[in-house]
């Protein structure tokens, strides 16, 4: 067989496969649309107007509001990565530029471990030791500084192996460079590496996004969740993904389907960050040239 | 784990049946039951005694709440539906109901609180915001956190119906899904105030968690008093099937309701009903 025709046959598979992945995006998007038009149409923008969330089976004497939780979400989220964002940054400096070699495999081996636990493990954490502790502090605890904190423990390892990869993808002779010209080692890193690995350290950074704003679990467990918009850091909250999972084993009619409306809202979330991250990604490297 | 072990014990009992066992016609098939999630352990545990017993017939049990399995036996797509809410007028007139135990739901604070007795009165102010500190009823000066249960629990709308309160009069500090959610939450919380399942909190007290369940007007919450009537905040637990059940839903109701499965009822901590 020659190697074009080897390479045609290889083809048809990946092509397939490639092909049913986004077959299968666009049929779950389909889906949630679909399972949201009844909420579309019988409670429509009161969706967005509604005094408060309290769902009923039949939209006439419900309300709807599903913006408060929007905001959760997105404040929670964003709370989560302005400390893991940092946090991972230098762990994955340390581990790479820092620590002896023997420590940075040790290191490395303990952050991969932390990045294998499972978020409910991380919840049931945040339920029996963090929310009781800020509860001592500021009653009840559970809080959106209590889903913000067990989140950036969740997402922090993400952010510190996908950085650390993208840092030892940088050129070796880059940093020799460096090292010929003088410079210490913040100084390489600072004006080198950084840099160069700024791509690979904003996927990080938006991978780590995309896992706590869907993350459910464990922030069901330590949100309280009370549905209103944020107003203190100790205030409890409740998530869009909590939402569902709270209530959706238990829904039916409208109800049901302003769930379905509440996982579109989280899915339109979750596409508008990549298309940030995109844009963001592509301006870096017309930068670069 | 004891369910899959049940499970595995019913399709080691089923095989070896299977030789001398003639097919009972009224016992083959299968049964789909649907609703409260309450219930659903218990059901799944007697659906596997009655597999074991009836080697033909298959039990498939699944949860979605109490108003699930009310519309889906309503509706035909589930033979047999489990509810643990009373059912409303019109749900009545469409179905068949078997009342088949009794649980009871128990006010739980953490074990730190030194109260452990509330009057009704204290408990609507309590649970509705009227008291926010543990020393206008006698406990230390520490804010009062109340613990909630979601939307469409049917705890949450037994534990209403006792109280005459409507939904919105509850001023809730924290929601939480299910009983070890809402027991983790009071236990490590010392001025929280929540509702839990008789069962479920007296299981979890004695084995130490930071749990206390207190006495309504000077009714304590024990499965000795939810069975003999002496506790007045139980629900019952009912099954409910289509108008004109068929035979294998009969057999099914009727065996869930024998004494010899009430040790399953035990270990969830319900009270079998009284023949």
């Amino acid at each position: 067989m020659s190697p074009q025709r080897s390479e045609q046959l290889l083809l048809i598979p990946l092509r397939l496969a490639a092909m049913s992945a986004a077959v299968i995006c666009f049929l779950i998007v389909a889906l949630l649309v679909l399972e949201s038009l009844p909420a579309l149409n019988n409670i429509g923008w009161r969706l967005l107007s509604d005094a408060n969330w309290r769902p009923t089976p039949a939209a006439a004497d419900g309300a709807f509001r599903v913006t408060p939780m929007v905001v959760a979400t997105l404040v929670i989220t964003a709370g989560a990565v302005l400390l893991a964002a940092p946090l991972g940054l230098a762990s994955a400096l340390f581990c790479r530029f820092y620590a002896s070699p023997s420590v940075a495999v040790v290191y490395r081996r303990l952050v991969e471990l932390l990045a294998g636990i499972p978020g409910v493990i991380y919840g049931f954490w945040g339920l029996v030791v963090l929310v009781p502790l800020l509860g001592a502090w500021r009653p009840p605890g559970a809080s959106l500084l209590a889903a913000s904190l067990v989140l950036a423990l969740m997402i922090l390892p993400t952010v510190a192996l996908i950085s650390e990869s993208a840092m030892r993808a940088v050129p070796q002779r880059y940093v020799r460079a460096a090292a010929a010209l003088g410079l210490s080692r913040w100084g390489t890193i600072r004006s080198v590496i950084l840099p160069s690995a700024r791509r690979g350290i904003l996927t990080a950074v938006i991978l780590a996004t995309g896992r706590a704003i869907g993350e459910t679990l464990a922030v069901v467990m330590v949100v309280g969740n009370i549905v209103r918009f944020p107003s203190g850091l100790m205030e409890p909250v409740r998530a869009l993904t909590g939402n569902i999972a709270l209530e959706m084993g238990y829904a039916s009619g409208d109800h049901r389907s302003a769930l379905f409306f509440s996982g579109l809202v989280l899915t339109g979330l979750v596409m508008v960050l990549v298309l940030f991250a995109n844009r963001l990604g592509h301006r870096g490297a017309i930068s670069d040239a | 784990m004891r369910r899959l072990l049940l499970g595995v014990l019913a399709l080691a009992l089923a095989a070896c049946g299977n030789g001398d066992q003639t097919a009972d016609s009224a016992t083959g098939g299968r049964l789909e039951i649907t609703g409260s999630s309450t219930l659903a352990p218990l059901i799944a545990e007697i659906g596997a005694r009655f597999e074991a017993a009836h080697p033909d017939a298959r039990i498939a049990v699944q949860t979605g709440g109490s108003s699930r399995g009310i519309s889906d036996a309503a509706e035909g797509l589930a033979d047999i539906g489990m509810s643990s809410r009373e059912l409303t007028e019109t749900e009545q007139r469409r179905l068949r109901q078997h009342r088949i135990g009794v649980d009871g739901i128990a006010v739980i604070l953490h074990r730190d609180n030194p109260v452990d007795r509330l009057s009704r009165e204290q408990l609507v102010a309590l649970f509705t915001g009227g008291v926010d500190n543990w020393q206008e009823v006698g406990g230390a000066d520490r804010a009062v956190t109340v613990v909630d249960k979601a939307d469409g629990r049917a705890t949450l709308t037994e534990f209403l119906r006792f109280f005459d309160l409507p939904r919105e009069a509850i001023a809730a500090h924290l929601i939480i899904g299910d009983n070890q959610h809402g027991i983790r939450s009071v236990a490590g919380n010392p001025g929280a105030i929540g509702y839990v399942s008789v069962g479920a909190g007296t299981v979890e007290a004695e084995r130490g968690t930071a749990i206390r369940l207190v006495a309504i007007d000077e009714q304590w919450p024990t499965l000795e008093t939810v069975r003999n009537g002496d506790y007045a905040l139980t629900r019952d637990l009912i099954l409910v099937s289509g108008a004109e059940p068929s035979a294998l839903t009969l057999a099914f109701i009727d065996f869930v309701r024998d004494a010899a499965v009430h040790d399953l009822y035990a270990d969830f901590g319900y009270v079998p009903a009284a023949e």
